[in-house]
C-alpha cells in the first residue's frame, strides 16, 4: 500500500515534469547564461577563469536550483492537492519523501549532465571533470531538499521569493564548500575523496530529515 | 511537580510570576555587570602579548557564547511550540531570535574591533569563528524575516520554529565545514590566539562575565515575553484587569 502510494506520487511528479519540458529547461538555461556572464565580466583570462571555475560552477548551479524551488508546492496549494495530502491519513512525510526524490532527480539531473560541458568551457579538464560531476550528483539533491523545505515554509506568502533565498542560502554553505572544495582539490592534484564522502554524508542526513521537516511545514501551512 | 510547570505556562500566571521576579533579576543583572566589568577591565592583569587590547574579550567571548546559547534556547522553545503548542514557547522563539541576533552582531562588531590591532585588518576570511558567526547572523535574520512575513502570530511562530530546528541541525555542520575549508585552502596561517591555559586571573572574570550575560539574557527574555503575552492576550479578561490596574 505504502509502496503504491509512493510510486503514484513519484510517477505523477515525473509525468508532470515531462509534460512541461520547457519549464524543465529553464534552470538549465539560467545556469548556462550565468556561466556565460562570468567570462564576459572577468575578461578572457583563461588562467583566472580556470582557477575560479569550481566556485563559479557551484555558485551558478546553486542559484539555478534555488530558482527552481519557488513553484514547487504552489500549484499543489492552488489545486488543493496539499489539503488532500494532509487529510488523506497517509503519512505526510512519506508523501513528501516521494515528491522530494522525484523533484531532486528532475531538477538536478540536467544540471549535473550539463556541468562538465560548462566546466570544459572554462578550461577545466581531466579528472576534475569527473569529480565535478560526482560532487554535483551528491550535492544537488541536498540543495533541492533544503530548498524544498524553504519553499514549504514560505508557501503562500506574498514576496516569498526573496525570503526563500534569505532563509535557504545560509543553509547551502556547507554543500557549496565541500562541493567546490572537492573540485579545487582535484584540479590541484590533491585527493578529493574526503570532501566527496562528507557530501555523501550530507546527502544521507538530508534524505532522512528533509521529508520530516517539509511535512511539518506543509501541515502548518494548512492549519 | 508537573502541574506547577503547567500552571506556569498559562499566560496569565506567567505574567504575574515574571512580574514579581523581574525587579530582583534586573537589580542583580546591573550589579553583576558592573562588578564583572570592573573585574575584567581594571583588576585583571594585562596580557603579556596583547597588552590592554585583549580586554575586549570580556565582552566579545560572552557575546559569542550567548549567540549560540540563544539559538539553542530558540530551537528548544521551537520544539516545545511545535509538539505541545505552548503559547509562551511560541513567543519565546521570536524573542530569542531578536536577542540572539543582537548578541551575534555584538560578537561580530567586537571581534572586528579586536581584529584591527591584532591582525591589522577588520575582517579575516581565514578565521573560522568569525565566519561562522556571520553565517549565524544570517540564520537569525532568516528566522526573523520569516516570522515577520506571516501575519498570524501563532502560525508565524510555528513556521519559524521549523526553520529554527533546521538551523540547529545545520549549525555544527556549518561550523565544521568552515573550519575544514580553512585548513583545506591555506593551512594554519591564521594567528590563533594562544589558547593554552589562559591564566586563572584572566579566566575567572571571563567566566563571571559569561554568567552575567546569561543572567542578562534571561532577564530581558522574561521581560520581552511578558510584554508580548499581554499584547497577544489583549482581549482576554485577565489582560483587561492588568490594564485597568
Amino acid at each position: 500500500m505504502m509502496g503504491r502510494i509512493f510510486a503514484a506520487v513519484f510517477r505523477r511528479e515525473v509525468r508532470l515534469a515531462w509534460r512541461r519540458r520547457g519549464q524543465l529547461l529553464q534552470p538549465l538555461m539560467f545556469y548556462a547564461l550565468v556561466m556565460l556572464l562570468f567570462p564576459l565580466g572577468a575578461g578572457a583570462d583563461l588562467a583566472l577563469l580556470g582557477q575560479a571555475a569550481p566556485s563559479l560552477l557551484w555558485v551558478a548551479a546553486l542559484l539555478a536550483v534555488l530558482l527552481a524551488q519557488g513553484p514547487l508546492f504552489s500549484a499543489d496549494l492552488e489545486e488543493g492537492g496539499i489539503e488532500l495530502w494532509v487529510t488523506s491519513g497517509v503519512s505526510l512525510s512519506w508523501l513528501a519523501l516521494a515528491k522530494l526524490i522525484a523533484h531532486a532527480m528532475i531538477v538536478s539531473l540536467p544540471l549535473i549532465l550539463v556541468s562538465p560541458i560548462l566546466a570544459g568551457w572554462l578550461g577545466v579538464s581531466g579528472e576534475a571533470l569527473g569529480v565535478l560531476a560526482i560532487s554535483m550528483a551528491l550535492g544537488m539533491p541536498v540543495l533541492c531538499w533544503v530548498g524544498a523545505l524553504g519553499a514549504a515554509l514560505t508557501l503562500g506568502l506574498p514576496r516569498g521569493g526573496i525570503l526563500l533565498a534569505l532563509i535557504v542560502l545560509p543553509l547551502y554553505i556547507p554543500v557549496l564548500m565541500f562541493g567546490a572544495g572537492a573540485v579545487h582539490a582535484a584540479m590541484e592534484g590533491r585527493p578529493a575523496g574526503g570532501a566527496l564522502v562528507l557530501l555523501a554524508g550530507l546527502l544521507c542526513l538530508g534524505a532522512s530529515l528533509a521529508p520530516l521537516a517539509t511535512a511539518a511545514a506543509l501541515r502548518i501551512s494548512q492549519e | 511537580m508537573f502541574h506547577r510547570y503547567a500552571a506556569l505556562s498559562s499566560p496569565r500566571h506567567f505574567y504575574a510570576v515574571a512580574g514579581a521576579w523581574l525587579p530582583w533579576l534586573s537589580v542583580l543583572t546591573v550589579l553583576g555587570f558592573a562588578a564583572g566589568l570592573y573585574w575584567g577591565l581594571v583588576v585583571a592583569p594585562p596580557d603579556y602579548q596583547q597588552g590592554e587590547a585583549y580586554r575586549i574579550i570580556y565582552v566579545h567571548v560572552p557575546s559569542a557564547w550567548l549567540s549560540l546559547m540563544a539559538y539553542t534556547v530558540m530551537a528548544g522553545a521551537g520544539l516545545v511550540a511545535l509538539v505541545w503548542h505552548v503559547k509562551l514557547a511560541e513567543i519565546a522563539v521570536y524573542e530569542c531570535a531578536v536577542l540572539g541576533a543582537w548578541f551575534t552582531a555584538l560578537a561580530l562588531a567586537t571581534g572586528m574591533l579586536w581584529g584591527k590591532p591584532m591582525w591589522g585588518t577588520w575582517w579575516q576570511w581565514g578565521d573560522a569563528r568569525l565566519l561562522s558567526e556571520l553565517i549565524l547572523l544570517f540564520l537569525y535574520i532568516g528566522v526573523l524575516g520569516l516570522h515577520n512575513a506571516i501575519a498570524d502570530p501563532r502560525k508565524a511562530a510555528r513556521v519559524a520554529s521549523v526553520l529554527a530546528l533546521a538551523g540547529i541541525v545545520n549549525i555544527p555542520i556549518i561550523h565544521y565545514s568552515v573550519e575544514w575549508w580553512n585548513t583545506l585552502h591555506q593551512g594554519a596561517t591564521v594567528t590563533r590566539f594562544d589558547k593554552p591555559a589562559a591564566h586563572s586571573s584572566m579566566l575567572w572574570p571571563l567566566l563571571f562575565m559569561g554568567g552575567m550575560f546569561i543572567l542578562y539574557f534571561s532577564t530581558v527574555l522574561l521581560a520581552r515575553i511578558r510584554v508580548r503575552v499581554l499584547e497577544q492576550e489583549a482581549d482576554r479578561q485577565w489582560a483587561e484587569e492588568v490594564r485597568n490596574g
